[in-house]
């Protein structure tokens, strides 16, 4: 690099490498002698021809190459083609490696990738070998059209505007331009308007608030905590310290043994949907482990539930460790304290899940005494109205 | 017919066409009469032949992009087949397959024709792994080809629009394969799914309406697998092919870019003909790319619903993952500070979600868009550029890219976080902790190495043309010296090297006209001085020949360095008997003079 190729030319400061070498690129030139600025391209490499373009030998070798590839594709086609029909669907055999696998599958789709694979390896090879590999050169052009095309096209533009008096004419302009503005607005409105339902209270109730009434509010009715799936109510007494039981409210879960698909009458929406904000999880502890009071009261004798929705983004808190008493939500590892009224210990969800009130009945069974007196699952902007 | 009668170009070609090149055999003469068929009625002969001759150049990372291009063809034509089998419904039903674990179970009818698929229809399992596997490879390839398409700055004028086309495209990929995963019902992408809504939920304002207009309801309902089925089917394929064609049109349209070479210019392609070489290449390239994705279908299982069970909002899996490129969105949630949620007059404002759940994608493809135009800005470049930039010698823009890939690669490791625990048996409280904080430094640190190994390897580049290589000969001189001869490197080594326009942050003007007077701008051009500084201060440009004439030259002339001194070796530390001097050919003992 000269000083004198570019005006805008700028020095390298010198010590930016802390040496005492003088560098040319640091602007000290000598005897330049006339040289030019920058190397010039050489151009294309001298050519260099393949084994196949030598000898009629090696150009024979390739072609029977690209043949054979060709024939293991036949191959694979007809093996496709025989064990399609030939391997029952439920056969399995053991391999080395990979374990069961089902065989059809297995036949099918190598046999089809070797019907693919020797097409294109095939192709490849023969454009690699035979076909001619003397580089051609295509000129570019620039990008932009020539100076006349571009003030033809906004001669166009702008006799159109003329012709047309839209430019004379600004009534037309206005109400066109308002036209074309508003006219998506009844397909965004019948999209919108019809896609789903408002939400109401409907995040804040779940199926153990009670039935939705006519005047639009829930009328509690203490439910039993019953085992999920079985459906079978919890007694105080199977609940041993250091067991937990994923618990849907009483009178939600399907009959089991029946057959049948089947709706439940008196819900807003479906099971999977009463469920899912429904769920709970009931632990039993030793009741000096638990450290909020509040927890104590609303449980029974060290048994205390709590929504298994989490309160980050609404997957089942799934995980307990028995020995910590920690729940752990396996999406996004929020861990809470089971004996610290659930509050979050770790993780990216913010709130405790709630508490259900419980206690016991006649017969001894697990019943709540109330619904949760929160929204459960994850947040929601007028969650706290 | 003869020329004279009409004066379309198409006419005159076709008379040449048969003039020139008679079809000697019958084949030869029934291809000519079907193409003259629909000449006759298209006039595209003129057309076709010329995309015929088309040149494209050859380097193997244009083929991330035809990975790409290829496994979507495969995703469509797999995906239709799908379609015929599968009933995109939550209605309920009791399975009564082949699969005989679920016999008798509850299901969705979404679930149900999804084992189907995999059970009960021969053939059917490889088809859908294909779909799957298609799927994952063309999230992939297509990250793949946009990272070439960064390193070599192919996305510089005339090609920035290509480049957001593309970007485009990449974030629909993602939308589309996470659509996808979630239609079979089953008890993972429905947790998947359930995340969704709680994402939805974390909207300020309008969180638990978006939610239930998406999902017609509460969570699940039954309108989200048809939806979603609509939008994987219809609505985004329809979107991806569109965007799919223009970007090809774009590609040969603006010719594509090559990589610096002899003989390579920015005003010419180098390269095969699409007719025959790249016919056979690029087409059973296709043929490959399928072949390949078949035989990952019939060998490695993927996404055995089977075994999850149906959806079911209650139970979960341990080790609960999306798809691999969800998994920088879910690793961002992971990594999340909970404190980001708070209440403000009454309201909750969910930050510790939405910023990951709903602003991480549109901001990372934001800032993936603008980078073309914030980039030329910075140079003030106004050129046509047709020649890729070897990454090494735009050092800050590949140091940039590195950084914004390890903030992405952080983010979907965290999403691993659980998976990294168990396998390595380490706390993970410990590993998500290292996760948030390697955000506040690793991406810097990566910028810093990076840009260190480009400028060093620039000197290397320099090095090597102004001392050439080392051939390995031995020379002992009479006086007892042993020394090494190097050889210059022949020019079509040398140009790549050397070829590449030398660079210069932009000086600042003064911020004040002749007459004392603030200039318009001036604050936009000190930010832009600024920020080219950052770019270009340390820019190691190219030998010229000058260079190389002056490192020939004899000794007692001053020496040039390619890179900082310590780099060469003092004859002395050797070991103290013999002296190695990395010498020219002409006896040019550089190094001992430095020293």
């Amino acid at each position: 690099m000269s000083e004198h190729d570019t005006p805008d030319t700028a020095v390298v400061p010198a010590d930016d490498f802390g040496h005492g070498a003088v560098r040319l690129d640091e602007g000290h030139v000598i005897g330049t002698g006339g040289l030019p600025d920058r190397f010039e391209n050489p151009g294309l490499p001298p050519h260099q021809p393949r084994m196949s373009d030598l000898t009629e030998a090696g150009a024979k070798r390739a072609e029977k190459q690209v043949a054979a590839l060709f024939s293991v594709s036949i191959l694979g086609t007809l093996v496709f083609l025989v064990s399609y029909f030939a391997i029952a669907r439920d056969t399995y055999v053991f391999i080395p490696g990979i374990g069961d696998v089902d065989l059809s599958n297995v036949v099918l789709g190598t046999s089809l990738g070797a019907a693919l694979l020797g097409i294109g390896l095939g192709a490849v090879h023969w454009a690699k070998t035979l076909m001619p590999d003397h580089e051609s050169v295509e000129m570019r052009h620039t990008m932009r059209s020539s100076e006349e095309r571009r003030q033809g096209f906004v001669d166009t533009l702008r006799a159109g505007g003329e012709t047309s008096q839209l430019t004379r004419r600004p009534l037309i302009k206005v109400t066109l331009g308002a036209a074309m503005g508003l006219f998506a607005l009844p397909l965004l409105v019948q999209l919108v308007g019809g896609l789903g339902r408002l939400p109401k209270n409907e995040l804040s109730l779940t199926y153990w608030s009670g039935e939705v009434g006519p005047d639009g509010k829930p009328h509690f009715k203490p439910l039993r905590l019953a085992r999920d799936p079985e459906g079978t109510p919890i007694k105080a007494e199977d609940v041993t310290i250091g067991s937990v039981f994923h618990v849907q409210p009483d009178g939600l879960l399907p009959d089991p043994t029946s057959d049948e698909p089947e709706l439940r009458a008196g819900l807003e929406s479906g099971i999977l949907e009463a469920k899912s904000k429904a769920a709970v999880l009931l632990m039993r502890l030793n009741p000096s482990d638990i450290k909020s009071q509040k927890e104590k009261d609303w449980g029974y004798d060290g048994i205390v539930a709590y929504s298994k929705i989490c309160t980050h983004v609404g997957c089942p808190v799934g995980l307990y460790e028995q020995q910590t008493h920690h729940l752990l939500c396996p999406c996004h590892q929020s861990t809470f304290d089971v004996t610290d009224d659930c509050k979050v210990i770790f993780g990216p969800a913010k709130r405790p899940l709630p508490q259900l009130k419980i206690t016991v009945d006649d017969e001894g069974y697990l019943i709540a005494t109330q619904p949760f007196r929160e929204a459960v699952g994850p947040s929601f902007w007028e969650r706290g109205q | 017919m003869s020329a004279s009668t009409s004066s379309r170009p198409a006419d005159a070609l076709r008379d040449g066409d048969s003039k020139h090149a008679a079809p000697t055999s019958k084949a030869a003469q029934k291809v000519g009469g079907v193409a003259g068929w629909i000449d006759d009625r298209t006039g595209a002969a003129g057309g076709v032949n010329y995309l015929l001759k088309k040149v494209f150049p050859d380097h193997w990372s244009f083929m991330l992009g035809e990975i790409a291009m290829y496994s979507m063809i495969v995703c469509l034509l797999s995906g239709v087949f799908l379609t015929f089998w599968f009933v995109p419904s939550a209605g309920e039903v009791v399975y009564h397959g082949s699969f005989a674990p679920l016999q008798g179970v509850k299901m969705s009818e979404a679930y149900q024709s999804t084992l189907d698929i995999s059970f009960d229809i021969r053939g059917g399992l490889v088809i859908r792994q294909i779909h799957h596997w298609a799927a994952l490879m063309f999230t992939v390839a297509v990250s793949a080809h946009m990272f070439r398409v960064f390193f070599t700055g192919a996305f510089r004028k005339p090609r920035e629009l290509n480049w957001v086309i593309g970007c485009i495209l990449s974030m629909l990929a993602i939308v589309e394969g996470f659509a996808g995963y979630s239609l079979p019902d089953d008890l993972l992408s429905g947790t998947g799914l359930r995340a969704a809504e709680g994402f939805m939920q974390s909207a300020p304002v309008v969180g638990s309406y978006l939610a239930y207009l998406v999902f017609d309801g509460p969570f699940p309902g039954e309108a989200i697998i048809p939806r979603l089925y609509s939008v994987h089917v219809l609505l985004l394929p329809a979107i991806l092919i569109g965007l799919f064609t223009a970007h090809i049109v774009l590609v040969a349209v603006q010719k594509h870019t090559q990589f610096p070479g002899p003989g390579k210019t920015n005003d010419n392609v180098v390269g095969y003909p699409v007719m025959p070489v790249y016919a056979a290449k690029a087409g059973g390239f296709f043929f490959i790319v399928f072949g390949v994705i078949s035989l990952m279908a019939a060998l490695i299982q993927i996404n055995p619903i089977w075994g999850y069970g149906p959806y079911d909002p209650s139970p979960v899996t341990a080790g609960s993952q999306p798809d691999w490129y969800m998994g920088f969105a879910d690793g961002a949630l992971r990594i999340t500070p909970n404190w980001l949620e708070f209440t403000a007059l009454g309201y909750t404002v969910s930050l510790n979600i939405a910023l990951g759940a709903l602003g991480l994608i549109p901001v990372f493809y934001g800032v993936a868009i603008a980078y073309p135009f914030v980039e030329g800005w910075i140079k003030g470049d106004k050129g046509e550029h047709h020649l890729l930039d070897r990454p090494r010698n735009v050092p800050v823009r590949t140091a940039l890219g590195v950084a914004a890939l390890t903030y992405y690669f952080i983010f979907m490791f965290a999403a691993g976080n659980d998976i990294i625990a168990i396998k390595l048996g380490m706390s993970i409280n410990d590993i998500t902790h290292f996760f948030q904080a390697t955000l506040f430094f690793l991406p810097m640190l990566m910028f810093w190495i990076t840009k260190r190994i480009c400028l060093s390897l620039q000197r290397h580049d320099r090095d090597l043309v102004l001392h050439g290589r080392e051939s390995g000969t031995i020379i002992r001189t009479a006086d007892g010296k042993f020394f090494e001869r190097h050889e210059d490197l022949d020019p079509y080594t040398r140009w790549p090297l050397v070829q590449q326009d030398p660079v210069h942050p932009i000086q600042l003007e003064s911020g004040v006209d002749a007459n004392g007077v603030a200039r318009k701008g001036a604050r936009k051009e000190r930010l832009r001085a600024k920020l080219s500084n950052f770019y270009f201060r340390d820019a190691v440009n190219p030998v010229t020949p000058a260079e190389l004439a002056a490192a020939h030259v004899g000794p007692g002339h001053e020496a040039i360095d390619a890179e900082p001194p310590t780099h060469e070796i003092e004859p002395d530390k050797v070991d103290g008997r013999m002296g190695i001097d990395a010498v020219h050919d002409d006896s040019h003992e550089f190094g001992s003079s430095t020293h």
